[in-house]
């Protein structure tokens, strides 16, 4: 089973679930995976504490034209629907970070004037952790603006999503990056915090899980602040608490450490493995769907 | 001389824009005639790349020098690509910068002078 984590909002603990689950579910004797998805600011590692051993490029193919050979005639231009290459005063400009590798213009130039070249976007990191967890992150190269090669490339790396249990943490917000992180999952966690911030976007988050089609609950993290907007919310629209995490000194300070939600409190190791059933249950039952 | 002069509201006596890629529109001036119309900025709701665009569109107009506020780094490539001649001005209006222009107080830059702007 593939169960993504996702929020909306930033930093309403998507890392302190994806990792806590991952844990859990790997201490049950499930083969279990984490694939860290924010390829802009992988953290899921610091948790879970990975042995990295594993690395690989990603790279787009970009164009290369020849001066030579090209005649200016702008076909090129004309098919990128990224603006990425340009001609004008009878020079053909590329520019990389705004290609998206697609390759239509290297197809369209009757000159056979392009050829396609590697621009690297970022790395692929992967191992396992100590508890035997298979552990994969990407990260952007600072600069790059594209995200999503980078994640396409790590979910199909290294056979990580065919693991028993995938767990999938996805970047904030609710734009591609995410889109690409929770294709393909079975079932989406939204972590959100009960403030009308968390609410603003984890409606935005919702809405691309139903674009989706995937079956989705909701986290409430650092409950007993804000107002009970989110509750009203889930309420409102049908979809279900899975769990509460209260807003607690003692978890903050542990995270701030670097400890993993289960170091600080023990009991949600059973908090998840229950989770995990729950949500079998769900599955296989057809609610939530 | 055709010379192009980013504005917000396309009038040729309000304050300029100091925006290239994104500006709203662009003043375009004969220099001897001191004849101008406003064409609105096609570059405007570009999803990337609006500077590059940008100087296409000025290009095919027959633009041969442009001032702005400042340039970011693909559109300054593509002027340079294209032969246009890139001014920069802190403030004024286009008449003023016209006449700036002519009396060659007007500051010519010979690289990107902005990182590139994201909207």
């Amino acid at each position: 089973m593939k169960i993504a984590i996702a929020s909306g909002k930033g930093g309403t603990g998507k890392t302190t679930v994806a990792t806590a689950f991952a844990q859990a579910l790997s201490r049950k004797e499930y083969s279990v995976s984490l694939v860290d998805c924010d390829v802009e600011a992988p953290n899921a590692h610091i948790f879970i504490q990975p042995i990295l051993d594993q690395f690989e490029d990603v790279n787009v193919l970009i164009p290369s034209v020849d001066a030579d050979s090209c005649t200016g005639c702008g076909l090129c231009a004309e098919v990128c629907q990224f603006h990425a290459i340009v001609v004008i005063g009878g020079k053909t400009l590329v520019f990389p970070e705004m290609c998206h590798g697609c390759g239509s213009c290297t197809l369209v130039c009757p000159e056979q004037a392009i050829s396609e070249i590697p621009n690297r976007l970022g790395v692929l990191e992967g191992g396992l952790s100590q508890e035997g967890i298979r552990f994969g992150h990407g990260i952007l190269d600072i600069g790059e603006p594209m995200a999503v090669p980078v994640i396409s490339k790590l979910k199909k790396w290294q056979n990580l999503m065919d693991a028993e249990i995938v767990v999938i943490d996805s970047p904030p917000g609710a734009s591609c990056p995410v889109v690409e992180s929770l294709r393909g999952a079975d079932y989406i966690i939204l972590v959100t915090e009960p403030t009308p911030f968390g609410l603003h976007d984890l409606r935005q988050a919702y809405q691309v899980t139903q674009v989706l089609g995937i079956p989705a609950g909701i986290i409430i993290n650092r409950d007993g602040i804000g107002d009970t907007g989110v509750d009203q919310y889930s309420a409102e629209v049908g979809i279900d608490i899975l769990m509460r995490i209260p807003l607690e000194r003692k978890i903050g300070q542990g995270i701030a450490q670097g400890k993993s939600l289960l170091e600080v409190k023990p009991e949600y190791e059973k908090y998840f493995q229950q989770l995990y059933l729950q949500i079998g249950e769900a599955l296989s039952s057809g609610n939530n769907l | 001389m055709i010379i192009a002069i980013s504005s917000t509201d396309g009038k040729f006596n309000t304050e300029f824009s100091p925006r290239f890629g994104r500006c709203n529109f662009f003043i375009i001036v004969d220099t001897d005639t001191r004849e101008w119309e406003s064409k609105p900025n096609p570059a405007l709701n570009a999803r990337g790349g609006a500077g590059p665009q940008a100087v296409q569109f000025l290009s095919g107009a027959g633009v041969e020098a442009t001032i702005t506020g400042r340039y970011g780094p693909n559109a300054y490539t593509t002027l340079e690509a294209a032969g246009i001649r890139a001014y920069v001005a802190e403030a004024g209006t286009p008449e003023e910068l016209l006449d700036a222009f002519l009396s060659g107080t007007l500051e010519e830059v010979s690289s990107a002078t902005g990182e590139e702007l994201h909207h």
